[in-house]
Parts: structure tokens; C-alpha cells; sequence
């Protein structure tokens, strides 16, 4: 883990160190001190200042890759990096609109703001809307963005690249000791 | 490094340098013919490679523009991705994951052995496992395939460890670590495998066998070998007696280029190899190359695959060492009890976290989805390769709706599961569900088929040139200096992994070749 750069090179900031003058809308949030991305942070508050979606619409993409991945103890800090790309796609009037006619559909059927009603309503509103084109943007972009960035790898448990570090023949490719060990004639000692 | 004129038509020009092109290339390099090998896409090597998922599969995948269309979920879930094969120097052995397991005799004679099953168009090879013996051990040895020719087999990782337990449990005898073509000590110049986790990114140590690293520097340093990197083949040209005579395609600069050629081999895969002799179309053929049997791009097999996630209270950490560390060979051998024909193994697969995520349950989302994610470090997993029943309908068609960069009509690949495999997965799925049980599983999911890795069957072999494409040395039946030399030649699919089946026509028939060309009857 590239940990000084980690969050910066995940396009965060550190909401400490900068203004934020010209952005359209703002996402801040706290790692947790005890947790891996907390352990590996520079610092514990993180902010993504965006340049085209309103403070509105960025709370219900947030809401909705919440909705749609409802992980236990993810950090906003990952999920923010699906309102990053979207706030990218709303970069020109096509992708702006196509966001806002979204989020109104979304706040229409959970009547309310799609990012304040319940858990359950808002899961209610998902499951009417999963096949919209805009619903399914978002899904998409959990799929590839959520899962596919040096913080979700430290949050999940997987260690990426291998080969600059030689691989797992000498770092625990067969270090499971809960289950008995295979014999020799199914699974041969390593070769030298 | 050599170079043949546009117009030397004493060449034997090779389409596609996988494992059956690439092979070939060197096999007739060796014997002093001359050849043009023209692939795809460009030359990587082990240094290139990237150890991550999505920056190396635009690196080695063939993203070209296809349609799909049948029942099968890929046309929902993946509509322009049917398959996950490679447009790279090696073709798909830079992906593949090493598993090299021979057909079993019945394997050939599936008419004879399964009988004549409705719906399906099922038929015995024109060949025999006793004559391609030899050429399965040639294979072995050239490729390093573990637990053949002395060398001992690879150390499981924890994905194994699971599996064995799970399938001693539940009964099953034959759990090993595999015929894998990944060293497990030094041999043949390459090293042993590290453990990288990375098979399917190109194996960035060498130690699993690829085309890109073996045949082809073999082949090159001959000097018989001019391999044309980024040529993209358009079609297949013949004189007025039928005979194949250039192969016409797009160099790197999109200029189109015509070379001569005194036989041609195609070896693109199952879906370009049929797709070019369909493109190839002509006044004197008007149905494509070699299509009097109106076979070309039918038949199309997949294998009927899917794999089974679970998870564990305890870490696992499945995406380290080799992505298939071991096989359960015991639903093999066919056994109609189980309301199937024909049978299925278990390979371990892990993906990293990008691709666990892309392929878990594709369109899913919701608590379970992300109770599986959260799991991920505990996570095991299986791949189901099982043998699918060719059917006439799926077949690979020119859809001249859509044009690829070249203005060429894209290959459309139709398929629609058969009953049996359909009893076949679920078999499958519930023994899977059992071994991951039997050890403890907390929670296990099915994972429905990836895009297409295994293509075959679209230029099938046959003993009557009315049955098929091409003889049992790939020659085809219409025009005899035209080869089909990939999987597209396979009959049947069996219940193995192709490429090592492959490898041995290609061996095979670059014997016949040589032969024919010394005897002047090519």
C-alpha cells in the first residue's frame, strides 16, 4: 500500500489542507481511527470537492451506491469515489441532466429526498427503479469504481500486485492451517 | 529476422499464433518450411505483463466489437463480450491457466457412446485417442505439463486445501493439484512458478507455457519465421481452380496488404476462424470457404461451465498461487444415472477483487452481493468444466448490421444451453454447494458461466465431407491447401481443457503438411 499518497492518489483530499473555492458541491467524512484505511491514512478527514453536480445530487449518488452495496463498515471515503465518477459524466449538459432527471425520479418514487428518507425506503425505491437507465449507470459504476482502487484492496483484504514482491511462494500462498494439511501425493511439497 | 516478399507464394501463411497457430509456426519452422505467421495484436512479454486485473485484460483481450444473441445469460449480462480470449502474440496461452488434461477414449465416439441425443448434433470424431497418443505425449513434453515426463506436480495453495478437504469428504478419490503446463521446478530455459496469483495477466515469471515465450522464439530463431504482429486478417483468397492463394489483411497503418501463399492455416479461435472463411465469401463459394456442408461457424461449444463461491470464518486467501491449483477428476467419465450425458471436472479459479466483483453475479445488487464482497479474504472457489452437446443452432453468423474498425461485418454468436448441459450444471452447482459444505462453508453462491474462454466445434471434423469442415488432420474437405488448425476443429468438446488437445492436432498436422509438401500434393 502506497500509504503517504493513498488517499490523495485516490483524488480525496485532506479537507484540512486546502479550499475549496470553486466547487459545486463538497462530500467530507471521518475514517475511523482503528480501521484499516483509518491505519493507513495520512489523516482521518477526508473531502471530495466536485465540479458539476450540486450538493443535492451528490448526497443521493452517495445514497444510492450506499443502496445498491450495502457493505457493513465500507468507508464513505470508497463510496465517494462513485460520485467522483459521476460527477466526471455530469461534466458536460447531456450527463448533468441526465443525473438530475435520475435523482428526481429517485427522490419521486422515495418521496422525499432519495438521501434522507430510510434504509428501507430506500431500498424500496432502488428495487422499483433497478432496471432505469440512470439506476443502472450507477450499479455499473459501483462495480468497476468500488471495488477496484488500493483502498477498497486494503479494506477487503486483497493484496493486488504480486511480482515486484515475488509472488506468494515464500508469503503464505499455502499458509492455511485450519484444515489438514493435503498429502504429499495430491499436493507435493514446493521444488527448489 | 527473415522476410518473405508479398508475393512469394511458397509460403505456408498461419492466421493466429495461439496454441494451435503458434505451435504449428514452429512445428513446420523445424521442418524447414517457410512461414508467415500473422497475428492480430501485438507483441508483449513477460516484462509487459500487468499484475492487474482491468489495465491487462485491455492489454491481451480481443475487444473488438461482437453481438450475441440465444437464451445463454452472456447475451444479457455480457452482449458484446461472448468470450474472454486474447488478441496478443500467443493468443489466449498469455491467458489460459495451464490445465492440461488429455480426452478420454470415449471422448472421440460420442455418437457411439451417448447415442443420438434430440436436439443436439453430436458425433464421433474422425479420430481415435490411439492416434493421437503420441502427439498428446509430444505435447506434454514440449509444454512441461506437470505430472507427466517425471515432473512432479505443483504444491496446492489454500484454495486447494479447501477444495481436497471438501472433496475427500464428500467421497471423491482423484483431487490433485493438476496436469498443470506450469513448471514446478526449472525446465526448458523458464523458471518455477512463483505463486503470483496471476495466470489469467500473462504469466509474468514464464513459468506457464505460452506460444509467446516458446514456440514462436523456437520458430524465429530457425530463421523460416517472419511473424507479422498487428495484421489484421480481412479474407481468404483462391484461384480459378479453387485452391487458396493469398490471404488478404490490415497491417498497423490499416493498409490493407495481400500475401501469397501456397497453403493457408487458420487458427483465430472459434469465433474469428469461422467468421474469416464466412467473409471469404466468393462467386465460386458464395457461402463462405470450405462451407459445402454448410457446417462453417455451427456447432459451437463453450463447455458448460459455472463456478461456486463460498466463504469461511477463517481467512482463505484463495488469489494467491496459481489461479486452477487443482482438479477433481471424478465426475468425468460419463454416467447417464446422473440425467446426463457426458461429464464434468472441478478446477480451483480465484479472481482478484476487480473481477470478483465484475463476475460474482453480474447485475446483482443488495446484502447478499455485498456479504460475499465483505467476505472476500475468507473466499474459496471452483470452476465447473463440463462437456456441452453441439447443436446446428449455435453457431457463429456474420452480422452485417454492425461493422469492426475495418468496415467488416462483426461475428454474431448465438447459443442457447442443450437440457443435458442444463442437468449438467446443476449437478455440478450441487456437488460443488456439498465439498464447500462439508468443510464449513458459512454461505455458498453460483456463479453463472464467464464469457467464453473455451470456443470450439465451428469448423468440426468429420469422417464425410457432407458432416463437416475438415478432415482428421484439420485439412479442409472443399479445398485441400486450407486448414483449420484451432479448437473450431474439435467434434466434441470432452470434458477437458482444450489447449492441450489443441496442441496435439497442431503437432499433428504440421506432420501432415510437411509430408504433403514434400510429396508435392499441396
Amino acid at each position: 500500500m502506497k500509504n503517504m499518497t493513498e488517499i490523495n492518489a485516490a483524488g480525496l483530499e485532506n479537507r484540512d489542507r486546502r479550499h475549496f473555492l470553486k466547487s459545486s458541491a463538497l462530500l467530507t467524512g471521518v475514517l475511523t481511527a482503528t480501521s484499516v484505511l483509518g491505519l493507513l491514512a495520512p489523516s482521518l478527514s477526508w473531502a471530495l470537492p466536485l465540479q458539476h453536480l450540486d450538493q443535492a445530487d451528490a448526497d443521493a449518488v452517495l445514497a444510492l451506491a450506499k443502496t445498491l452495496y450495502p457493505h457493513k463498515d465500507l468507508p464513505d471515503a470508497v463510496y465517494a469515489l462513485v460520485v467522483k465518477e459521476l460527477d466526471v459524466y455530469a461534466g458536460d449538459a447531456e450527463g448533468r441532466n441526465f443525473v438530475t432527471k435520475g435523482v428526481a425520479a429517485l427522490n419521486a418514487k422515495a418521496s422525499g429526498h432519495f438521501s434522507k428518507v430510510s434504509r428501507a425506503g430506500q431500498r424500496r425505491a432502488v428495487a422499483t427503479l433497478i432496471d432505469d437507465g440512470f439506476v443502472q449507470k450507477v450499479r455499473s459504476t459501483c462495480v468497476t469504481g468500488l471495488y477496484n482502487n488500493d483502498m477498497a484492496f486494503a479494506h477487503f483484504g486483497y493484496e493486488g500486485e504480486a511480482f515486484s514482491k515475488g509472488g506468494y511462494v515464500h508469503r503464505g500462498f499455502n499458509d492455511l492451517s485450519w484444515l489438514p494439511a493435503p498429502p504429499s501425493e495430491a499436493s507435493p511439497a514446493l521444488k527448489s | 529476422m527473415v522476410q518473405f516478399a508479398k508475393d512469394d507464394d511458397t509460403v505456408v501463411v498461419i492466421v493466429g499464433s495461439g496454441a494451435g497457430g503458434g505451435t504449428l509456426a514452429n512445428e513446420l519452422c523445424q521442418k524447414g518450411v517457410n512461414v508467415v505467421l500473422l497475428e492480430a495484436g501485438k507483441r508483449q512479454s513477460s516484462a509487459t505483463f500487468i499484475n492487474d486485473e482491468w489495465p491487462s485484460f485491455k492489454q491481451l483481450a480481443w475487444l473488438d466489437t461482437r453481438t450475441t444473441s440465444g437464451s445463454w445469460r452472456i447475451a444479457r449480462d455480457f452482449p458484446n463480450l461472448p468470450s474472454w480470449i486474447c488478441k496478443t502474440v500467443g493468443g489466449t496461452t498469455t491467458h489460459w491457466a495451464g490445465a492440461s488434461l488429455r480426452f478420454h477414449d470415449y471422448e472421440f465416439k460420442t455418437r457411439t457412446t451417448y447415442g443420438g441425443i434430440k436436439g443436439a448434433n453430436v458425433m464421433d470424431w474422425p479420430l481415435s485417442l490411439d492416434e493421437l497418443e503420441p502427439y498428446y505425449a509430444r505435447a506434454e513434453d514440449k509444454m512441461g505439463v506437470t505430472r507427466t515426463n517425471d515432473i512432479p506436480g505443483l504444491p496446492g495453495n489454500n484454495n486447494f486445501k479447501i477444495m481436497y478437504s471438501g472433496a475427500t469428504k464428500v467421497g471423491y478419490k482423484t483431487c490433485h493439484t493438476g496436469r498443470m503446463a506450469i513448471n514446478s521446478r526449472p525446465r526448458a530455459g523458464r523458471g518455477r512458478c512463483l505463486q503470483l496469483g496471476f495466470c489469467f495477466q500473462g504469466c509474468k515469471s514464464g513459468a506457464k507455457w505460452s506460444t509467446l515465450y516458446t514456440e514462436i522464439p523456437a520458430a524465429e530463431a530457425t530463421g523460416k519465421l517472419e511473424l507479422r504482429t498487428e495484421a489484421h486478417v480481412a479474407r481468404i483468397e483462391h484461384d480459378a481452380a479453387g485452391k487458396a492463394n493469398a490471404v488478404v489483411y490490415f497491417d498497423a497503418d490499416g493498409k490493407e496488404q495481400r500475401q501469397k501463399a501456397r497453403v493457408v492455416c487458420v487458427a483465430g479461435n472459434s469465433i474469428e476462424t469461422p467468421r474469416l472463411l464466412l467473409m471469404s465469401a466468393s462467386a465460386k463459394y458464395p457461402d463462405g470457404l470450405a462451407n459445402s456442408s454448410g457446417q462453417v461457424g455451427r456447432n459451437y461449444m463453450r463447455h458448460t461451465t459455472g463456478s461456486v463461491y463460498a466463504y469461511f470464518r477463517d481467512p482463505v486467501h484463495f488469489y494467491r498461487g496459481t489461479v486452477m491449483a487443482g482438479v477433481i477428476t471424478d465426475e468425468v467419465p460419463n454416467n447417464p444415472k446422473r440425467g446426463f450425458v457426458g461429464g464434468y471436472e472441478f478446477e480451483t479459479i480465484s479472481l482478484g477483487l476487480p473481477f470478483y466483483a465484475a463476475f460474482l453475479d453480474p447485475g446483482a445488487w443488495g446484502s447478499k452481493f455485498a456479504t460475499f464482497m465483505d467476505h472476500y479474504k475468507s473466499t474459496a472457489g471452483m470452476w465447473i468444466v463440463g462437456e456441452d452437446l453441439a447443436q446446428k443452432s449455435n453457431r457463429i453468423t456474420l452480422n452485417s448490421m454492425v461493422k469492426d474498425q475495418y468496415g467488416l461485418p462483426v461475428p454474431n454468436v448465438h447459443y442457447d444451453d442443450h437440457p443435458n448441459d442444463v442437468a449438467m450444471r446443476e449437478h455440478a452447482y450441487k456437488q460443488g454447494e456439498a465439498i464447500y459444505r462439508a468443510v464449513g462453508a458459512l454461505d455458498v453462491i453460483r456463479t453463472p458461466p464467464y464469457p467464453s474462454t473455451h470456443n470450439l466445434g465451428t469448423c468440426r471434423m468429420s469422417e464425410k465431407a457432407s458432416d463437416g469442415v475438415c478432415n482428421k488432420h484439420g485439412q479442409t474437405h472443399d479445398i485441400p491447401n486450407l486448414f483449420i488448425s484451432d479448437g473450431s476443429q474439435f467434434t466434441s468438446g470432452g470434458a477437458a481443457n482444450p489447449t492441450l488437445t489443441i496442441v496435439s492436432l497442431a503437432i499433428r498436422q504440421a506432420e501432415y503438411i510437411a509430408e504433403q509438401l514434400a510429396a508435392r500434393s499441396l
